[in-house]
């Protein structure tokens, strides 16, 4: 078969699959993804992304378990979004005193979401203090309120959860910190009645005593919202859109290198047997059906369980086991007629090697039947993953979307609601699928001739 | 030709005929399972190498002996009085007895035949932290009391999906082009995701969004007392994990049987017989699915070889009692002896659904019967 024929027949190919509706989805969502997977690595480098996912400091800002912001909107609400107020941006008023300072700054914000925030943390910061300061907080409310919320003595780094206060929560007539500091009055007098937000200007003033001349001390209020970014956060704060994001790089990769790694070994084994016949063909016979008798799954877990679960090695014995898989039989059969084909018998007149004659005649002469196959194997691989992950067998670093399905299992996320936890990473994984697999079946129809007619 | 030969030589008797049949079938039989028997001996001997190769079930038993040791001795109301070194150098003498009596002491690969023995009797040895629920911590008893819920399950499933979808295809090919076919075809792509994606949506519609259906479990709690109450309440708890293997495998199913109908039904002796004006329903039985049958068997055992191991986390997502939540918890407790015997078990049901296939291809495909076997 010469190029120009050979092109000329992809072309037609080409043209064909054209018809197919579903083909041309398929390869919208295949683009997508494989943008996205491209994207990513660039966006979020691969170092970057393992250490954050590990747990870090920077996930402290981001409220635990908060839905995607678009979903909150969609459904009608006003869920507040993570506020950060930075003693930066406040006007300090400061006064000097003899072996000090006295710093007065007031965190104001406002406040008008439809709902309380999840979560309410002062982060300070007093570094290179020889004594540590110390701050008076007191919470100023719209309708002219003054709360006092007690001192603390600041150490270098010091968090202080508002909302783990229990003695504030009693003052507040029993209701949470995060809510009571920012609902309308009189809830108390009415302990049936759900807290209303009272919207409007707060303020929480900070009055330190600083015992340096020069040492900094910054301060920042956060308040957690119930909604964050495109994707929410886990039960970590983690920012699933990291986990969704890196996912996809990490699935394809893994759903082609199987994909090619069993096809293109399992056809060369197939094309090798059929043509050296005798005892090679048989002994590759036998070794397929002892790969039969073996369960992938189970040994795929035994493997996790006692070596490593890194996806590298997962991938090496998926590939390995999958190389005498049944797939071996199938191309065997439709080998053993080219074998006798005339062109082959020309090959060898013309005294080309028992390689030549494997690789360059046998085995594409069925490789456009193999396409199809390749491309419906690829979400397989992908969901491979994504059950190992779902069994706890996920690799022990890579976010991938098998191990935010993992992750929201163990959670009860289902239990407690979050859906957006289960639903997104399932609807990635859908759609991998879905993608490859109508572009499989497309390709079946162009490239299978006993299909084309159906 | 044929007939010209019956004229002239007498036909061997019917009952000499089926003797020879039998006797073929029995030699067939007998050759299959030996080369199975083989077959599974190498798989399970892969396993053990694998399951080795870390080392790691010498270390397991080597642990086991010592605590066994060193249990016996402090049971022991004779030992009661001595001072702890010379006890301990009684235990270190007891381990090392043992050591030497299981041949701990020998190079592995004698061993691994030993191992491979025991596996194949299906000496499985004792779980490290796990015990079957009647208390029992062989890890045989582990398996076997939840091999029936395993079965239960993907019995219904498997079954379901394979004759809904045998008989829908038919259905189908006759009405090839339609709205529905089409539409069948165009779902076919759904079936890349495995049941338990499904299972996943399926607990969030019917179990949180609309609470109509139990979220897992095989029976409710308490189980009713009532053997009728008992089994309703298992039917309410499979409606949910069957739905969910259906869904997977049933447009997939579909499609594939349509097309092999397809083919099949325009074979010339099909076009023969329908312009013989035979009836549509005799056509669909005695031309197409009787030279049909033994794909259809061979694609039916080939889909519970393929389920057998799918249903492990199916399982562990409807919290269904089986041998896949076993595995999974063996995972969780790193019980390497109920691992390893999980994979031993699925290895010999793969070798009988294998075997029942030889056997239904040979009862079912004459050439296997009267020649060497399927080719």
């Amino acid at each position: 078969m010469t190029g120009a024929r050979r092109r000329e027949r992809w072309r037609e190919g080409w043209r064909e699959l054209r018809r197919y509706p579903s083909a041309l989805l398929g390869l919208a969502i295949i683009a997508a993804l494989v943008a996205l997977a491209l994207a990513t690595p660039i966006a979020i480098p691969y170092g970057e992304a393992l250490a954050k996912w590990r747990g870090s400091e920077a996930w402290q800002r981001n409220p635990v378990n908060a839905a995607p912001v678009w979903l909150d909107r969609l459904t009608g609400g006003d869920a507040p979004r993570t506020l950060v107020i930075e003693s930066e941006t406040a006007t300090v008023e400061e006064r000097a005193f003899a072996g000090g300072r006295r710093l007065r700054i007031p965190l104001a914000f406002d406040f008008e979401a439809g709902g309380f925030p999840s979560e309410l943390n002062l982060f300070l910061r007093a570094p290179g203090h020889a004594q540590p300061p110390f701050a008076r907080l007191t919470w100023l409310t719209p309708d002219g309120r003054e709360l006092a919320l007690g001192g603390y003595r600041i150490g270098p780094r010091e968090r202080i959860s508002l909302s783990q206060d229990r003695a504030l929560e009693r003052r507040l007539g029993g209701l949470v910190p995060h809510i009571g500091l920012l609902a309308e009055p009189g809830g108390a007098a009415a302990p049936d009645a759900e807290p209303r937000v009272l919207p409007g200007r707060y303020t929480l003033r900070l009055d330190v005593l600083v015992f340096d001349e020069a040492a900094a001390f910054d301060a920042e209020l956060v308040l957690y919202g119930r909604v964050h970014g495109i994707a929410g956060t886990d039960h970590q704060r983690r920012d699933l859109s990291l986990a969704l994001m890196w996912g996809t790089p990490v699935a394809l990769a893994f759903g082609l290198l199987a994909a090619v790694g069993t096809t293109v070994t399992t056809l060369v084994i197939a094309a090798v047997g059929v043509w050296y016949r005798g005892w090679v063909d048989a002994t590759i016979q036998r070794l397929t059906e002892i790969n039969m008798i073996l369960p992938i799954l189970p040994i795929l877990v035994m493997v996790g369980t006692l070596y490593s679960t890194s996806i590298w090695l997962m991938l090496g014995v998926v590939v390995v086991l999958g190389i005498f898989s049944a797939g071996i039989k199938m191309y065997r059969a439709m080998l053993l007629p080219i074998r006798e084909a005339p062109y082959i018998e020309a090959a060898q007149a013309y005294g080309a090697s028992n390689s030549r004659i494997v690789l360059r005649y046998l085995i594409p002469r069925i490789l456009p039947v193999l396409i199809p196959t390749f491309v419906t194997l690829i979400p397989t691989f992908v969901f491979l993953e994504a059950s190992l992950a779902v069994l706890g067998l996920g690799d022990p670093l890579l976010p991938t979307w098998g191990k935010v399905l993992n992750d929201a299992q163990s959670q009860s996320a289902l239990y407690n609601g979050y859906y957006y936890w289960v639903v997104s990473p399932a609807v990635l994984l859908m759609l991998t699928g879905l993608g490859f697999a109508m572009l499989g079946f497309a390709l079946d129809r162009v490239f299978n001739p006993r299909l084309r007619s159906l | 030709m044929r007939a010209r030969q019956a004229a002239t030589v007498p036909p061997p008797s019917s009952r000499r005929g089926r003797w020879r049949d039998l006797r073929r079938l029995l030699l067939y039989t007998v050759k299959r399972l030996l080369a199975l028997f083989v077959t599974v001996l190498v798989g399970v001997y892969l396993t053990i190498i694998i399951a080795n190769m870390g080392g790691q079930v010498d270390d397991l038993r080597r642990v086991q002996i010592r605590s066994e040791a060193a249990e016996a001795v402090r049971a022991d109301p004779a030992f009661q009085d001595m001072p702890a070194e010379e006890r301990n150098a009684l235990i270190e003498r007891q381990v090392a007895l043992e050591v030497e009596r299981l041949r701990l002491d020998e190079p592995f690969l004698v061993r691994s035949v030993d191992y491979l023995q025991q596996a194949l009797r299906l000496d499985l040895g004792r779980a490290e932290q796990m015990h079957s629920d009647r208390g029992s911590r062989d890890v045989y008893d582990i398996i076997v009391e939840r091999l029936p819920a395993t079965l239960l399950l993907f019995g219904t499933a498997n079954l379901l999906v394979f004759f809904v979808s045998v008989f829908v295809a038919l259905f189908l090919s006759r009405r090839y082009g339609s709205a529905l076919d089409r539409s069948v075809v165009a779902l076919a792509p759904t079936s890349a995701a495995p049941g338990w994606f499904y299972g996943i949506f399926l607990i969030l519609v019917f179990a949180f969004v609309a609470p109509l259906l139990p979220a897992g479990g095989m029976v409710a709690v308490p189980p009713p007392e009532d053997g009728w109450a008992y089994g309703a309440s298992v039917v309410r708890h499979m409606l949910l994990p069957v739905t969910a293997m259906f869904l997977s495998q049933i447009f997939i199913s579909i499609y594939s049987w349509r097309t092999f109908f397809l083919i099949h039904a325009s074979e010339d002796y099909v076009e023969m017989a329908r312009a013989k004006g035979l009836p549509s329903q005799l056509i669909e039985r005695r031309y197409i699915l009787r030279p049909t049958l033994s794909p259809i068997v061979t694609s039916f055992l080939l889909m519970l070889i393929g389920l057998w191991s799918g249903a492990i986390i199916l399982e562990q997502v409807f919290n269904w009692p089986g041998l896949g939540s076993l595995l999974f918890r063996a995972i969780g407790f790193r019980d390497t002896p109920v691992i390893i015997g999980g994979v031993v078990i699925f290895a010999y049901l793969l070798a009988a659904t294998v075997f029942l296939l030889d056997l239904l291809y040979a009862l079912l495909d004459p050439r296997v019967r009267l020649g060497g076997g399927p080719q």
